[in-house]
């Protein structure tokens, strides 16, 4: 089984190591672009518990980058590959169990994810801004590329369309991108709004990476949240490979 | 080799396949024919566990399918219909990815690769991207994957369909140099002179159910050896014969243009179909 899912790894590995020097530099656009629009320009003006705004928002621009590179990674791809060029059925075909599958593409996107929120760290550091890293930090990362990139798993295995992939960007990603406490915390928000946005991953990523980011604690009930979508995205994930056989 | 007892599937209420058995020796070349939307496509990919049957049995190299999947996985090789290679990779990679996924060892990986580029004759191309290959290279391609792993049942799915006469010809050799090798192939197709060609045996297959099987000749020999073709207002028509001279006699009553000729799979399967299909 380990052979299997590191062949899949592979397999885009492959393909990343041929593009890494244009993934690299296509990464370094947008999270250049929040820096600057959201934290030099809006941000000079802005004080977020006493502190820097800049300082604030790395942390939320890191967790929505890594989620929409980690979700990015494997949603489209996959669904293309499965809609359009139906080369999953090389992977049906083989001698290999399907969570084999899953984890082996879970993995190549999270690690897509990561080395783009490498990048950010790096330009985050280099526009001035302040954040401990620390292994804590890392491991939130982690977890909160996981999160999406079997998030993305599961929605490449049930739209059947790119146009519908492009949907569920629009539906689900977008909105978390900016209601998830990555710009400001959701605390003045209606308590229902509140609630509903306390539920969602990208929420306890933020809070996560924030807390550690400034010097506090890891909140440890993020990480078990964090935990409990990637086992229910993967399990989902599983439970689709098998029944595409139908 | 290949065992099929009371197979069907349903897709909600359409029923693709009704109730087919069939048996392939080792060693055999089996076509299977029909019209478009007749069942071909299903039956392969149930065949080669995409699709799970509604009902019946399948045993291919003495595992049921229900039972020891992966076991049927590791020896059959398919050539799908639709050109499903990795774009993304070169086709050394893409053979490499296959080697992995059938977990061959490094070594012998390697060799087969090299041997099998050369066999397809692409081993000049083995490093450039799959993605400007012609269709014919894709095909072969296709091909040199099922093999890799040395599977005992090859099964392709239309694979000659949109490609030259020339490059045509070279797939039906290598089918044939396949048999030599004692791989059972399986093979659906709408081109009747594929069939005729290529296979032992034939099945023809119509909206799901099975109408015919037997080696062409008896199929053709079914309706007579021989067939006067003509035209009228009606569109063209045809008559058989048993012998030549009552063929020729017949003909010789007609007004019109008329062909006498010996009967082909081509006349067999419109007799049994009822429609002519799409060349």
């Amino acid at each position: 089984m380990l052979y299997d899912i590191w062949t899949v790894f592979w397999r885009d590995w492959l393909v990343l190591r041929r593009r890494i020097g244009r993934f690299i530099l296509s990464r370094m656009v947008s999270p250049v672009l929040y820096i600057v629009a959201f934290g030099w320009g809006l941000g000079r003006s802005i004080q977020v518990n006493q502190g820097n705004y800049l300082d604030f928002i790395v942390p939320g621009i890191i967790a929505l980058n890594s989620m929409n590179i980690s979700f990015n990674s494997v949603g489209s791809p996959l669904n293309m590959s499965r809609v359009y060029h139906k080369t999953l059925e090389e992977y049906l075909i083989a001698p290999i169990a399907s969570v084999s599958f899953v984890i082996g593409k879970v993995l190549s996107g999270a690690l897509r994810g990561l080395i783009s929120s490498l990048i950010i760290i790096f330009l985050a550091y280099a526009f001035g801004a302040h954040a401990l890293i620390n292994s804590w930090f890392v491991l939130v990362l982690v977890l909160n590329c996981l999160v999406f990139s079997s998030m993305a798993l599961v929605a490449a295995m049930l739209m059947d369309s790119h146009e519908d992939m492009a949907n569920f960007n629009t539906y689900v990603l977008l909105p978390m991108s900016f209601l998830c406490a990555t710009f400001f915390i959701p605390d003045h928000l209606p308590t229902v709004l509140r609630w509903f946005i306390e539920i969602l991953p990208l929420t306890h990523a933020s809070i996560a990476l924030r807390a550690i980011a400034l010097g506090g604690e890891a909140p440890l009930f993020s990480l078990l949240a964090m935990l409990v979508y990637i086992f229910s995205f993967c399990g989902i994930g599983v439970w689709l490979m098998e029944k595409v056989r139908e | 080799m290949i065992r099929i007892e009371g197979f069907s599937k349903k897709f909600g209420e359409r029923t693709a396949v009704d109730n087919l058995s069939l048996k392939i020796a080792k060693g055999e070349i089996f076509g299977l024919l029909g019209p478009n939307g007749a069942g071909k496509t299903t039956t392969i990919r149930v065949l080669t566990m995409l699709t799970r049957p509604t009902a019946g049995k399948i045993v291919i190299d003495g595992c049921e399918a229900s039972q020891n999947e992966q076991h049927i996985k590791a020896v059959i090789g398919v050539v799908p219909q639709h050109f499903n290679l990795d774009i993304d990779l070169t086709p050394w990679e893409n053979l490499e990815l296959h080697g992995r996924l059938h977990h061959m060892l490094p070594e012998v990986r390697k060799q087969r690769i090299e041997e099998l580029l050369k066999y397809v004759e692409l081993d000049d191309r083995a490093n450039d991207m799959v993605q400007k290959f012609s269709g014919g290279m894709k095909r072969r391609l296709m091909i040199a994957r099922a093999l890799l792993h040395q599977p005992k049942v090859l099964f392709l799915d239309e694979p000659t369909v949109g490609l030259d006469p020339q490059v045509r010809r070279r797939l039906w050799d290598l089918i044939r140099r396949l048999k030599n090798e004692g791989i059972t192939v399986l093979l659906t197709t709408h081109y009747i002179e594929e069939a005729e060609n290529l296979c032992q045996r034939v099945a023809i297959m119509e909206k799901g159910k099975l109408i015919a099987m037997d080696s062409p000749l008896a199929l053709c020999q079914q309706f007579g050896a021989y067939v006067v073709e003509w035209a009228d207002n009606e569109g063209t028509k045809t008559n058989f014969f048993a012998d030549r001279n009552a063929a020729s006699a017949f003909a010789g009553t007609l007004m019109t243009t008329t062909t006498l000729r010996q009967t082909n799979l081509e006349d067999a399967f419109v007799e049994l179909t009822g429609r002519k299909v799409a060349g």
